[in-house]
């Protein structure tokens, strides 16, 4: 049962062909039976959803049915881990993030907390300090990242849903990898309150699902203002199902030429010259379009992310919460034991990074030069906008790469999300449906579809009409 | 060189709390005295994932100071994060306004009566105000309390608004930094924005200072004192700053950009960190808040300034005829104000109202540990009625004085019940008046004959016998008159 859609699970629920009980019990089976080979969980509380369960009312949109949870969201009275040793085994939440209380005002089961990179900063899930989780469809290759456990156990028929978080990509790309859907939608479309901040300015929650439509169900579900996140939209939400089943005649899709370059994996290019085939034949138009910053991106990116990274991860020092160092001798060896300790690798390389760009004397060189040029970027995108309807692209120019091939050159790693960053720093949606398989061996290829802000509708009708169309959404791995 | 000879240059960065019922950016309520860590949550707590919201109230009452005092706010104001780790700061960055704050320039007022009392009579710069350079809103920390093995912390009042006040290096001397701090003071109370008490910690100061010999010169090192804890002790380190450093200079010692540590109970300074220690607080734009436009909040405080104390001042001269200086005093505080104004308007002499609040009715409080909005013994239009009782000469002043407002202050019954209990008011009745100065006349020929040859003064001696035989119910100014005829 744990690999029904999330649509045909509530059909199954509301028709009484299945109870909510039964439906978490088949999940948390699967769970146990399967994810010794995935890693995708960091946790799960199988006592905590099969009491929801058994109060689960199923006429609400989302009622009964049990979804998967990025461990960077807080869920109250869980555990809360980032995939870091700084929370690992000492920080439980004492609050739930506005997502899962509209989840749970939905019916809505959060079930199991999913592995990603630490702090979120990754694209293979190799950052986790938990353990690294493994692509299901070749076990011996990364699910991508940062939300590689939401991915690979959506994939791998560990859940029926899932939500990630996308500060650069890191919805779309996993998802890509992983053979499943990813939608990261509007920045301050959906409320960060709860989610542990890596980059303020460019971190939005999405969902990871097995069809466009049950991506667009859990959307309905989490979007919305909030008063806690002032930086959430004020604008009413619409039924995004409604916008299934649509016609995508006249539509023109606008292909940059920065984005087929030299580099890209030939398979996957193939399959996106087929995808846009396949929309063209839907009525759509191809037009060829230019996103002249593109080359910029990845720098701006880095700049930003980290500056804001620096700040954000400063409450992470022992003092309040979360591991500490034995008996430092002063406050000073306090912090710096603490974090030295807590922190891998990667995310002390972003801190430095990120304090480094805020300098005094660096900061105008850097941080001001990198809010400028993401101006830049986002002019690229509203121009383009105003020719076509929506982007076109690879979500990842590579299908997923061996585990630790990528570990030792973090640049060659930073390019995995070449195709996904400048979506977060213009604050525009995007979606990655799966769009084909490289041959030997067989691993899932992403489309990434982009949107202006506010637009997820047209993702939707784009991403569904292409889906329905074409048989990649319903292949598991083995 | 004495220290005369130096140009001294002043400036304060002024913290004063805001009177708001929650945080700067949560919904926790702001209050003193609750168990520790009883008033917080996730976002004051700098939990993993909260987020801060705005307090639209601390922006408002920051605006509303800023019209107060004359400020100009940028069109767009927007928070900052200034980065160091700090055990009492929860997210180990505040949040505070750097390049865009609410409010810029404007000045504060010096009054005269801020001044220190034995320097009042001689203002160097009267009725300067002092030049702001900027107001910004930012929050407060938590509270470290270090025990023997361990240190705990109460973060209660993490997050409190706390509202900056930074002025130009537009100082001289620790008179002018003790006037600017009772004058800021006056003014944020009548505006209801913060108590602005320092010594219970609503408001506090580091004082900037700097010397050098010449106007041409750049300013000297500055020299930053904390742990100041009332406008006496800022008095006080500036004094003993400006003699150190001079001492030093004279001697050859440059000085050095520091932070010194003011000890108020010896009467010292001493060094707490140099400039080597200084902190890169790496500001950056808070992603989490959006910027605000500040032209609607101006326009909506406009409605709510104030009467301000020097504003208020004048009229009461203009108004009720009071002396500049009392006017002054009257206007300081709020409530005192409010009171002489109740009790002025419709009175038959209002300068002896004003006398009457500021010694008898001030002493009376001060003696009873009681502040005029809290007593209730009395009332405005009771005091009113005392003085024109006075006025119109039913009784005197020194009845008044030793019997009725006693007796008022006691009971708290009005003037006119109690000189009718006690039966005092002053008989003005001519013909029981003329029988006892009759009397006096006869028993005090001599005086009377000194009255009569034209020393009208003489006659006071005899008003006092008139007195004496009408058991002080005469009215005196009766008295005098009937003297007088009789004795042309």
């Amino acid at each position: 049962m744990s690999s029904l859609t999330l649509a045909d699970a509530q059909e199954q629920l509301r028709s009484g062909s299945l109870t909510p009980r039964a439906l978490t019990e088949s999940i948390i089976a699967a769970i146990e039976a399967g994810d010794g080979k995935i890693r995708g969980y960091n946790s799960f509380d199988a006592e905590a959803a099969l009491a929801a369960a058994d109060t689960a009312d199923v006429s609400l949109p989302l009622g009964g049915l049990p979804i998967a949870i990025k461990d960077i969201i807080n869920v109250k009275g869980e555990a809360l881990t980032c995939s870091s040793k700084i929370l690992e085994g000492t920080f439980t939440s004492p609050y739930d993030a506005t997502v899962i209380a509209k989840l749970r005002a939905a019916g809505a089961i959060p079930l199991g907390r999913t592995n990603m990179d630490e702090f979120a900063m990754g694209s293979s899930t190799e950052n986790s300090a938990l353990g690294t989780t493994k692509n299901p469809w070749d076990t011996s290759r990364i699910p991508g990242g940062s939300s590689g456990g939401s991915a690979a156990v959506v994939s791998a028929d560990l859940a029926l849903a899932a939500l990630g978080t996308d500060t650069g990509g890191s919805i779309r790309q996993p998802a890509a990898l992983c053979g499943c859907v990813g939608l990261k939608p509007t920045y301050g479309r959906v409320s960060r309150y709860g989610a542990v901040a890596f980059a303020s300015s460019l971190d939005q929650i999405g969902p990871m699902t097995k069809t466009v439509r049950d991506s667009a169900m859990l959307l309905n579900a989490i979007s919305g203002h909030d008063a806690m996140d002032s930086t959430s939209l004020d604008e009413a939400v619409p039924d995004f199902t409604a916008a299934l089943g649509k016609e995508i005649k006249g539509m023109k899709i606008g292909l940059p030429k920065e984005y087929f370059i030299d580099g890209i994996d030939p398979e996957v290019r193939a399959a996106t010259e087929a995808a846009v085939k396949q929309l063209e034949s839907l009525g759509a138009e191809p037009v060829e379009i230019s996103l002249p910053h593109t080359e910029y991106a990845t720098a701006t990116y880095y700049v930003i992310a980290t500056a804001e990274a620096s700040s954000n991860l400063a409450r992470f020092e022992g003092v309040r919460y979360g591991h500490r160092a034995d008996a430092p001798k002063d406050l000073s060896d306090h912090y710096m034991r603490t974090r030295a300790e807590g922190f891998g690798a990667e995310v002390k390389r972003r801190i430095l990074l990120g304090t480094y760009v805020l300098s005094s004397g660096y900061y105008d060189a850097y941080y001001i030069r990198a809010q400028k040029v993401r101006t830049l970027i986002r002019q690229d995108f509203s121009e383009a906008f105003q020719k076509v309807d929506a982007i076109l692209s690879p979500t990842s120019p590579v299908p997923a790469f061996g585990i630790g091939e990528r570990c030792d050159d973090p640049l060659q790693m930073y390019l995995a999300d070449i195709f996904t960053i400048a979506t977060n720093l213009a604050g525009i949606c995007g979606i990655s449906v799966p769009c084909g398989f490289t041959k030997e061996p067989k691993l899932p290829i992403g489309l990434q579809i982009l949107a202006p802000s506010m637009q997820e509708e047209r993702l939707i009708s784009i991403a569904d009409a292409y889906e329905q169309s074409t048989p990649w959404h319903k292949e598991r791995p083995c | 060189m004495p220290a005369s000879d130096y140009i001294v240059t002043i400036g304060l960065e002024v913290h004063a709390q805001l009177t708001t019922q929650s945080k700067m950016y949560c919904g926790c309520k702001v209050g003193y005295g609750a168990p520790p860590n009883s008033q917080t949550c996730p976002v004051c707590l700098g939990m993993p994932g909260a987020m801060p919201t705005l307090n639209e109230a601390a922006i408002e009452k920051t605006v509303l100071t800023g019209l107060m005092l004359g400020c100009e706010n940028p069109e767009i104001s927007k928070w900052d994060r200034k980065n160091y780790f700090y055990p009492d700061m929860p997210k180990n960055y505040q949040l505070t306004q750097f390049d865009l704050p609410l409010c810029e320039h404007g000045s504060v007022p010096l009054y005269d009566h801020c001044y220190p009392k034995d320097v009042q009579k001689d203002i160097p710069r009267p009725g300067y105000a002092v030049k702001l350079t900027r107001i910004h809103l930012e929050e407060d920390v938590g509270k470290s309390t270090h025990h023997e093995k361990n240190t705990t912390i109460d973060f209660n009042r993490a997050g409190t608004p706390l509202m900056e006040i930074v002025s130009d290096p537009d100082i001289r001397t620790g008179e002018e930094a003790f006037a600017y701090l009772n004058s800021l003071r006056q003014i944020l109370i009548a505006g209801g924005v913060s108590d602005a008490d320092m010594e219970k910690g609503q408001m506090r100061c580091d004082v900037n200072i700097s010397l050098r010999k010449t106007e041409e010169e750049p300013l000297g090192a500055k020299i930053e004192l904390k742990n100041l804890n009332s406008p006496a002790a800022v008095r006080r380190a500036i004094h003993y700053e400006i003699d150190r450093q001079s001492t030093e200079l004279d001697a050859g010692t440059p000085q050095v950009q520091c932070t010194r540590r003011w000890d108020d109970d010896l009467g010292e300074s001493t060094v707490m960190r140099s400039k080597e220690d200084a902190h890169d607080y790496r500001y950056f734009p808070e992603p989490d808040l959006l910027p605000i436009r500040t032209a609607p909040i101006v326009e909506a405080m406009k409605k709510l300034v104030p009467e301000l104390p020097h504003e208020k001042s004048q009229r009461f001269v203009t108004d009720f005829g009071v002396t500049e200086y009392d006017a002054s005093v009257l206007s300081s505080d709020k409530h005192l104000a409010t009171y002489f104004e109740q009790a002025a308007t419709g009175a038959k002499n209002t300068k002896l109202v004003a006398n009457w609040v500021l010694n008898d009715l001030l002493s009376a409080l001060k003696e009873s540990f009681t502040e005029i909005q809290d007593s209730t013994q009395v009332p405005a239009e009771n005091l009113r009625a005392l003085v024109d009782l006075i006025e119109s000469g039913k009784i005197s002043g020194k009845q008044a004085k030793n019997d009725v407002f006693p007796a008022m202050l006691e009971t708290g019954k009005t003037a006119g019940d109690i000189v009718k209990e006690k039966g005092l008011e002053q008989v003005s009745d001519t013909g029981a008046l003329e029988a006892f100065c009759d009397q006096v006349i006869q028993e005090n020929e001599a005086i009377a004959a000194d009255v009569r040859s034209g020393n009208e003064k003489a006659a006071n001696a005899l008003v006092g016998r008139v007195m004496k035989l009408s058991k002080g119910q005469a009215n005196p100014k009766v008295v005098i008159g009937i003297l007088l005829e009789k004795l042309k």
